[in-house]
């Protein structure tokens, strides 16, 4: 995963370094500017079983600020957001790798170092008995789960 | 052998002699004979559909999940360029201006069709409003649920969107949209069940070019949209995932 690069942030901004499941490592910046997901709205994505992100529809593609090319055949972890406990993660992974469904509320990075939260499900593909992949859906949480979850996670960092 | 088939009852009901004249069409196209069994409410029905009683179900997404993934029913069709989109409405005159601006403890009608439901309870999240917070009541119709609104017993009005776009001018005026869903991938789609699984290709031939023949362009557009679009199980799959997520909690 490339680095970000400062020319893209739109604010004031501070830096951090992610570190990835598979070790990778990258350099984002993040800043302090919220865009909420508009009401009525859906934003949806697949991956396959490793992750990698195969299909996104429009929703996703406008709130992450990356272009479609950008999203597809690279992991999803390219919205994970420095305030996100890898604890959160962690159960997400086990809870769908045994066949379930997993919830919760994610802090999600943007390309211009922004962020949004949404209220994520993310459901196992089967097909024939066999696991081809997983779909996420993610839709706009009130305030006040927000704020439950931004006091949860930062317990958890 | 007479085949079985039913229509999700959310159809407008100006369009019921087009399901009529419909399968009269299809029968002649697959000289198969067909007998259509309308239902008024989604209860009945969804008795009947789960009794096996049908070979052909024109299905609303919600049954559709059920269908395909439990009674082995397959995918044939579905309306070219049409989703399933739905409206939360409000009178007029209320003073919410957007989601957040509602309480938890409204008023809420609806009718019994589950995926203007779960649709409109989802839009309904960032107000923090349940089904257990709000107070929930059901009508037998839209005009209904519209009546209800405008008379101020309740204080939002849950819609399919091409219903409210159907309703008359008069009761429209009355109500105001406070928020559309903008999902784009969830739609109604005819599948057929074990018993007609062998007529699937010449179903799904003869549909999906209905309106190109001088005949069936009329039919189709009697049912309240231009054209049938071929389907292919993986998408109707990807669409039932999409269910999956929104219908657990
Ligand atoms: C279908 C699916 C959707 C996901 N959506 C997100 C997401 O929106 N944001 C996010 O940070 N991680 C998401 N993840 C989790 C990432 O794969 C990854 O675990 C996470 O970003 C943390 O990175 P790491 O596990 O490499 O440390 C998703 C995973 C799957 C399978």
């Amino acid at each position: 995963m490339k680095d970000m690069t400062p020319d893209d942030i739109a604010g004031e901004y501070r830096e951090a370094t992610l570190q990835y499941h598979d070790g990778s490592k990258r350099l984002v910046y993040v800043t302090e500017v919220e865009t909420p997901i508009p009401d009525g709205r859906l934003i949806v994505s697949r991956t396959d079983p490793q992750g990698i992100i195969t299909h996104v529809n429009t929703s996703f593609v406008e709130m992450s600020g990356y272009r479609e090319e950008d999203l597809i055949g690279v992991p999803h972890f390219i919205l994970r957001h420095p305030d996100m406990p890898a604890a959160a993660f962690k159960d997400l992974w086990e809870t769908v790798k045994k066949g379930k469904k997993w919830h919760g509320y994610v802090k999600n990075l943007r390309r211009d170092g922004g962020f949004y939260w949404v209220y994520a499900t993310v459901i196992p593909n089967i097909r024939q008995g066999k696991l081809i992949g997983y779909t996420s859906v993610r839709r706009k949480p009130s305030r006040s789960r927000i704020k439950e979850a931004e006091a949860l996670y930062a317990t958890l960092q | 052998m007479t085949y079985n088939f039913t229509v999700s009852p959310d159809f407008n009901p100006d369009y019921l002699p087009g399901w009529f004249i419909f399968n009269t069409w299809l029968q002649k196209a697959i000289d198969e004979p067909i007998h259509l069994d309308l239902y008024n409410d989604f209860e009945s029905q969804r008795k009947a559909i789960s009794e096996e009683r049908f070979d052909l179900v024109y299905a609303n997404p919600y049954d559709a999940t059920v269908l395909v993934r439990e009674k082995g029913f397959v995918p044939v069709v579905c309306p070219m360029g049409a989703a399933d989109e739905a409206i939360v409405a409000v009178h007029r005159d209320s003073p919410a201006k957007q989601v957040e601006d509602l309480n938890t403890d409204m008023r809420i009608v609806t009718t019994d069709d589950p995926d203007v439901k779960m649709m409109c309870m989802i839009m309904l999240e960032p107000a923090d409003i349940t089904r257990e917070s709000a107070k929930i009541s059901y009508r037998d119709t839209y005009v209904l649920v519209a009546k209800e609104l405008i008379r101020g017993e309740a204080d939002i009005g849950f819609f399919l969107e091409e219903t409210y776009e159907d309703l008359s001018n008069v009761i429209r005026q009355e109500l105001r949209p406070l928020v559309h869903s903008q999902i784009q991938l969830i739609h109604h789609v005819l599948l057929v069940g074990p018993r007609l699984a062998h007529k699937k290709e010449i179903i799904q031939q003869s549909l999906a070019r209905m309106h190109a023949e001088e005949k069936g362009k009329g039919v189709v557009e009697n049912l309240g949209f231009d054209a049938w679009k071929a389907v292919e199980q993986e998408e109707t799959e990807f669409m039932i995932d999409l269910m999956d997520t929104l219908m657990a909690n």
